[in-house]
């Protein structure tokens, strides 16, 4: 009973791990640059093919194919930055968002046409085999999603907190105009943000396609909004608040499937972000604002 | 110096500004003054690049600003402060003067990454340049504090020594002492003589203040309804007719 929990318990952070990688893409953009990016979610899923095409069709080693999958997530964060966000920095939020959608259909219609609607299977990257820690048994896969989510968020607390180009993002989520009167090139701090989130999502979806091993054109859409409402839920625009609630909601979920029911699981994380926000409007780590009147 | 010939802005059909002229010499401590909403904030907008002029031009040392970005003019020298105060407010005191230096310290991200383990001896140098700034307002002490939970006054301070930090050669100062009491802005004059001359700055500010304005500037601008109304000496412009009733009404 207690070893089936602890094991519940695992399970729900290493989904977790992977909601707080992508929520963490969602939440440092709403900072900086004050917009959902609906296109997020598909990151992940291009992550995945870029992993299978890179093994599978032009058959490169897996460290190379690893890193190539990075690469060729953050270079398409920052293009879709330049292409489409960037044009209408001073448009509505309203235009902004439909174009955010408009971007994750356009994502999810490319590879839908390049790679059909078939779902590929595909083998793990990461070893499968079963660790057995005193009674508990551990997938190796899940022990490598926790290794590797806690050493991407100690890397990146140290690089917001410790570098400059850290800092200069903190000073453009803060008051972008100020810090364009202080000489920071505010074009290059939303270019690296997109790019850092888009790595974040690359190594989700490495994670994400080593669990599942099946991969789909809308296999980022479910990740994608659960990331979401974990970034809303740990305070949207807070990245300890992404780990947070991506943590958080890794648990809900596996707890909810393991004891309460897998069909209702869904709806009970969703009703957890409800209560929350009823009396925590900006998240559990959110900022208040207060607005003058 | 700085020069603006015919500087104008409309707002739809408002003239915000209008037919402005501005000739500041280097090293000069310049006074801008005028009744609320006579458009003084729009001119350093003007001047930052925050808004594009509709007409006239903007000089600054004989090379055409209007047209840039506010980041292209911070680098060609210009920095300001704000009426508002608008630190980084979630970032300490030193980070705040710190994020402004960076742009004019040039390392490469390998550095950067290195010293997130605590490496690097150019991000020493930072903070030791960082510090003689805030030792300058004495806020040296105050390094780790959150900026937002500064008091008033020294906020004010931290806004001038984060805009000193991107070694500017024309300082912009929005009502730097707004809010002060006697006491404040008497050192607060003080600091603002003492800064230009270690930093050989050229400064031109924005002030309610007349006992600061007439203690310290060299030369005033009075911007009345978007358009100047007099220029000269503070003794000369403050006894100007025109000026009295623009402040005083009739």
């Amino acid at each position: 009973m207690l070893i089936n929990f602890i094991e519940q318990l695992i399970n729900g952070l290493r989904t977790g791990s992977i909601y707080a990688l992508i929520a963490i893409g969602y939440t440092m953009v709403y900072g900086i640059a004050k917009m959902i990016n609906f296109a997020h979610g598909d990151i992940i899923m291009v992550g995945a093919y870029a992993l299978y095409f890179s093994i599978s069709v032009l058959g490169l080693p897996v460290p190379v194919a690893l890193l190539l999958t990075v690469i060729v997530c953050s270079v398409l964060g920052v293009l879709i930055e330049k292409i489409a966000y960037k044009p209408l920095r001073k448009a509505q939020p309203l235009a902004v968002l439909i174009t955010a959608i408009g971007m994750s259909f356009f994502l999810q219609s490319s590879s839908l046409l390049i790679f059909g609607s078939t779902p590929i299977p595909f083998q793990s990257v990461i070893p499968n085999d079963n660790i057995k820690v005193g009674p508990v048994i551990i997938s190796s896969i899940t022990l490598v999603t926790l290794v590797v989510t806690a050493v991407a968020m100690i890397l990146l607390t140290l690089f917001i907190n410790k570098t400059k180009l850290g800092s200069a993002m903190r000073a453009v989520s803060e008051d972008k105009g100020a810090a364009e009167l202080m000489g920071i090139n505010v074009n290059s701090t939303i270019s690296m943000t997109f790019a850092i989130g888009s790595a974040l999502a690359a190594v989700a979806g490495i994670l994400y396609i080593s669990q599942y091993q099946s991969m789909k054109p809308t296999l980022g859409a479910l990740p994608g909004i659960k990331a979401f409402v974990a970034a809303v839920l740990g305070g949207i625009g807070s990245i300890p608040g992404a780990m947070l609630g991506g943590i958080l909601l890794g648990l809900i979920e596996s707890v909810s499937k393991a004891y309460i029911s897998t069909e209702l699981a869904d709806a009970i994380v969703f009703g957890v972000l409800i209560v929350v926000l009823l009396f925590r409007p900006s998240g559990l780590l959110g900022k208040k604002k207060i607005v003058k009147v | 110096m700085l020069e603006c010939k015919n500087l104008g802005i409309q707002f739809g059909g408002l003239k915000a500004v209008d037919n402005f002229n501005l000739n500041i010499e280097k090293g000069m401590l310049y006074g801008l003054i005028g009744p609320n909403g006579a458009g003084k904030t729009t001119v350093f907008n003007l001047l930052t690049g925050v808004y594009k002029p509709t007409g006239g031009t903007i000089r600054l040392d004989g090379n055409l600003i209007n047209g840039k970005t506010p980041t292209q003019i911070n680098n060609m020298g210009i920095a300001r402060t704000f009426q508002n105060i608008r630190l980084f407010s979630n970032m300490s005191v030193l980070d705040n003067v710190k994020v402004a230096l960076h742009e004019k310290v040039k390392y490469p991200l390998l550095t950067s990454m290195t010293h997130m383990f605590g490496f690097s001896k150019k991000e020493k140098e930072m903070d030791d340049l960082a510090l003689e700034i805030l030792d300058v307002f004495s806020l040296g002490t105050k390094k780790d504090v959150l900026s937002g939970n500064l008091p008033y006054g020294e906020q004010r301070k931290l806004e001038i020594a984060r805009a000193l930090a991107t070694s500017p050669s024309l300082l912009l100062l929005d009502e730097p002492a707004a809010g002060m009491n006697p006491n404040e802005t008497e050192e607060l004059m003080e600091t603002i003589r003492k800064i230009r001359d270690m930093y050989n700055l050229t400064i031109l500010l924005i002030e309610h203040d007349m006992k600061l304005v007439a203690g310290i500037c060299e030369k005033l601008t009075v911007l009345n309804f978007g358009t100047e109304l007099a220029s000269g000496t503070p003794s000369e412009v403050l006894n100007n007719p025109d000026v009295i009733t623009a402040y005083l009404g009739e």
